[in-house]
């Protein structure tokens, strides 16, 4: 039977273990450049409706 | 092994696929930008590029080429006519992608998928904003003066016929809107020339 060669230590375990709590960590936010609300990068600002200076669409709240 | 297993089917029969961009070509003919999901702009992207250089060659040869792939003789013409000689200086990358964000409901990550050249400001259909003037303002002071100016121009008319028409009214002042955008674009592309060709550079990635 396939088994395997050796206990994995501690230190490897928790390595593994540790990704799956970064995976569940907020999002990185960035500061829009023409509103200032914390949006996601590189993605249109839902707020204000502008991506790297150009009006992409107007936000239905203005 | 990923061999001979090029782009994005998906999730769909070849027949689907296939009559799904044809329809998405045509509507971005018709409307210069569309708004659809990541994966299906990333996909279409390579069948509009085509399209264009087809359109730049312009002999009769390519109209057919294209129209074997539309089928639809409006969006031919509209390549041929409105949107390739626009390209004329331009070698590739006709297409600019812009990421909006993930669609409420389903979390699709949705985008924007351009002709380079022909951005509308997208405030047409709606009155301007506070935030919009104010971005103006700091931006170029004669460009300001002359939009204010303008804009009074709008009020006294508004004030003018205030027992016309509802529906009349609301005509003449998109008309209005229209003409006025028309100039600021211009000025915002001459500012945006570094920052476009930046981008333009992070699209083949994206």
């Amino acid at each position: 039977m396939a088994n395997p060669k050796r206990k994995i230590s501690r230190s490897k375990r928790d390595k593994r273990r540790s990704q799956w709590f970064a995976s569940m960590q907020a999002p990185q936010l960035s500061k829009c450049d023409h509103c200032g609300e914390m949006k996601l990068p590189h993605r249109t600002c839902p707020n204000c409706g502008y991506y790297k200076g150009r009006n992409i669409f107007i936000p239905k709240s203005a | 092994m990923r061999h001979k297993k090029k782009g994005n089917h998906l999730s769909r029969t070849t027949s689907h696929k296939k009559a799904l961009m044809r329809n998405m070509v045509a509507q971005i003919i018709e409307h210069k930008e569309i708004k659809t999901t990541i994966a299906k702009a990333k996909e279409l992207r390579g069948y509009v590029e085509r399209l264009v250089t087809y359109g730049k060659k312009g002999t009769l040869h390519h109209r057919r080429l294209a129209f074997k792939f539309l089928q639809n003789k409006e969006a031919v013409k509209g390549l041929f006519d409105e949107v390739a000689p626009t390209f004329e200086t331009r070698e590739g990358g006709y297409t600019r992608i812009i990421k909006l964000g993930n669609r409420r409901g389903d979390g699709a990550p949705m985008s924007v998928l351009q002709l380079v050249g022909f951005e509308k400001s997208a405030s047409k259909s709606k009155p301007k904003t506070p935030k919009k003037d104010k971005k103006k303002a700091d931006k170029d002071e004669s460009a300001g003066v002359a939009e204010s100016v303008e804009e009074t121009a709008m009020e006294e008319k508004s004030v003018e016929k205030p027992a016309e028409d509802k529906k009349e009214e609301v005509k003449d002042l998109k008309a209005e809107e229209i003409v006025e955008e028309k100039p600021e674009p211009e000025a915002e592309v001459a500012e945006e020339k570094t920052t476009e060709s930046d981008k333009e550079k992070d699209d083949p990635k994206a």
